[in-house]
């Protein structure tokens, strides 16, 4: 079991509470997933010259050197925001610059995302504890996606926690399992695809990854992981402007859906939507299985 | 009329009147998809809920009436062994899952796997089911007034599913069978106990095969 929430603001006067509304959603989704929670979040995207990217340290860091060091041998301007275990930095030099820096001078610090809006953070324990941690209710933003996670086959780490990126400003979340994940990380891997973890999320990430980089557009890349992806699943994807979800053919995984004027809202159950402000005018649906729904500007 | 009110009340509270065999009417506010609300009633009492339910609503329901005045998560009155279970919306996966009697209503769509193994429920939709409905359905009766996903009656052994709209694929052993008057007769009386306004002519009748049942009768000393 885990849980998905995820929320687009129709009525960007809402963009300051995102946060807020995100927790509220969130933290209802504590019995589906006790074990780690994970969020991210687009907001204040970066010109086209500069790239942002959230960093994740395990155990006390300095950033701040980090930062002066980046700077300096970059030479480029480098900000640096500290949420709790993580970091984002935002640079005025390609990503791919600051990507290919971080991995051979910074090995040790895990990239969570990339690109010009996302942000991603996550770590292992209660939800209720992870919103405290990373002061949820201060965060604006256009739309979300978060994730509350049961582990089922893989170690409860950080590193395991969801979303998953799956390229420039994408990533994944997951309720459900998948069969088919060693043979699939495997070919993966032939094929250059960097997955760090034993975890099956993390194969459907970078499968994504992989199709995305081989031409797919998102819907394709969506339809094709219903021929490739063996097992259960209900995803939930972010890219820089909105979101979709899929569902499997059998979809034994529970997804709800509800719109209304000010938003777009999906969950795993209808009391995560429940939290949201003018629901009771919301039209409500159950997403159905093997379709790609997308939202977004 | 008792009234709880699941924003201050709790689910467990609710649910502990329930069981003391309580009667007349009791109305439900702000269920907030919760689960399990109204579950295990053993006496005949109305009960009203306003909004959405989440898993599991009116499971084990006997005698009761249970109306959910919104949309119903996955479950809702499974295993129901008589009295009535209504959503006035849509319901989610495996509505009415293994019901042995009773009446389950649901006004909107029900999604995947609509009586799944019941054992002699009625289950009566107003709009479609999704797919797998009725898989290893074994007593009752499963009327669809929309149309049925795929894989309808995979695996049926006796029970009875009439479809109004179009049907996906047939699921195994699941074949059409002649719509008789004594069919039409008794499917018009459902419709008009459970008020549901559709002509009982319109339906179409699927059943068993009969062809993936091993046990034979002749052979028992065999097993």
């Amino acid at each position: 079991m885990c849980g998905i929430v995820g929320i687009y603001l129709k009525n960007q006067d809402l963009n300051p509470e995102l946060g807020g509304l995100l927790a509220a959603m969130l933290v209802e989704m504590s019995d589906r997933g006790p074990d780690s929670a994970g969020i991210a979040l687009y907001r204040d995207p970066v010109p086209d010259t500069s790239c942002k990217l959230t960093l994740y340290a395990n155990g006390s860091y300095d950033w701040s050197a980090l930062q002066r060091e980046m700077a300096a041998e970059l030479a480029a301007e480098v900000k640096l925001e500290i949420h709790a275990s993580h970091a984002v930095v935002v640079s005025s030099v390609p990503v791919a610059t600051v990507q290919h820096w971080l991995r051979t001078e910074r090995p040790e610090l895990r990239i969570m995302s990339a690109g010009s809006a996302i942000e991603i953070y996550k770590e292992k324990g209660q939800p209720r504890e992870f919103v405290r941690q990373f002061k949820l209710h201060d965060l604006n933003g256009s739309h979300a996606l978060g994730h509350t996670r049961m582990a089922t086959e893989s170690a409860v780490t950080t590193e395991h926690s969801h979303p998953f990126s799956t390229g420039m400003d994408l990533c994944l979340v997951h309720n459900g399992s998948l069969s088919n994940h060693n043979r699939l990380r495997q070919k993966l891997r032939d094929e250059g695809v960097d997955i760090q973890t034993d975890n099956d999320s993390e194969v459907a990430a970078g499968y994504l990854m992989w199709r995305l980089r081989e031409g797919d557009s998102l819907e394709e890349a969506l339809e094709n992981s219903l021929k490739d992806l063996d097992g259960f699943y209900t995803f939930a994807i972010g890219t820089r402007d909105g979101f979709a979800v899929l569902r499997d053919p059998i979809a034994c995984k529970p997804a709800v859906m509800a719109e209304t004027d000010d938003w777009v809202a999906m969950s795993s159950e209808f009391r995560a939507i429940a939290q949201l402000p003018g629901v009771s005018n919301a039209s409500i649906w159950e997403p159905s299985p093997a379709t790609v729904y997308t939202w977004g500007q | 009329m008792t009234a709880f009110d699941l924003s201050s009340d709790t689910v467990r509270a609710l649910n502990q009147h329930l069981h003391q065999t309580p009667s007349g009417e009791l109305s439900v506010t702000n269920p907030g998809g919760r689960h399990c609300i109204a579950c295990g009633i053993d006496s005949p009492v109305d009960v009203s809920i306003d909004g959405h339910v989440g898993y599991y609503c009116a499971g084990m329901n006997k005698d009761a009436q249970v109306t959910i005045r919104g949309n119903a998560g996955p479950g809702v009155a499974e295993n129901i062994m008589s009295g009535t279970v209504r959503v006035q919306g849509n319901a989610s996966q495996y509505a009415g899952a293994s019901g042995q009697g009773g009446t389950l209503i649901i006004d909107g769509d029900a999604s995947a796997r609509c009586g799944i193994s019941m054992k002699g429920v009625d289950i009566v939709v107003a709009g479609s089911v999704g797919h797998m409905s009725a898989f290893l359905a074994q007593k009752g009766r499963l009327v669809v007034c929309g149309d049925a996903g795929d894989f309808l009656g995979d695996s049926i052994y006796e029970a009875c599913i009439y479809v109004r709209g179009k049907v996906g694929e047939l699921g195994a052993d699941c074949i059409e069978k002649e719509m008789t008057t004594e069919h039409v007769k008794s499917l018009r009386q459902l419709l008009a106990a459970t008020g549901i306004d559709a002509s009982a002519d319109e339906f179409r009748r699927y059943g068993s095969a009969r062809k993936l049942y091993n046990f034979n009768i002749d052979h028992a000393d065999a097993y």
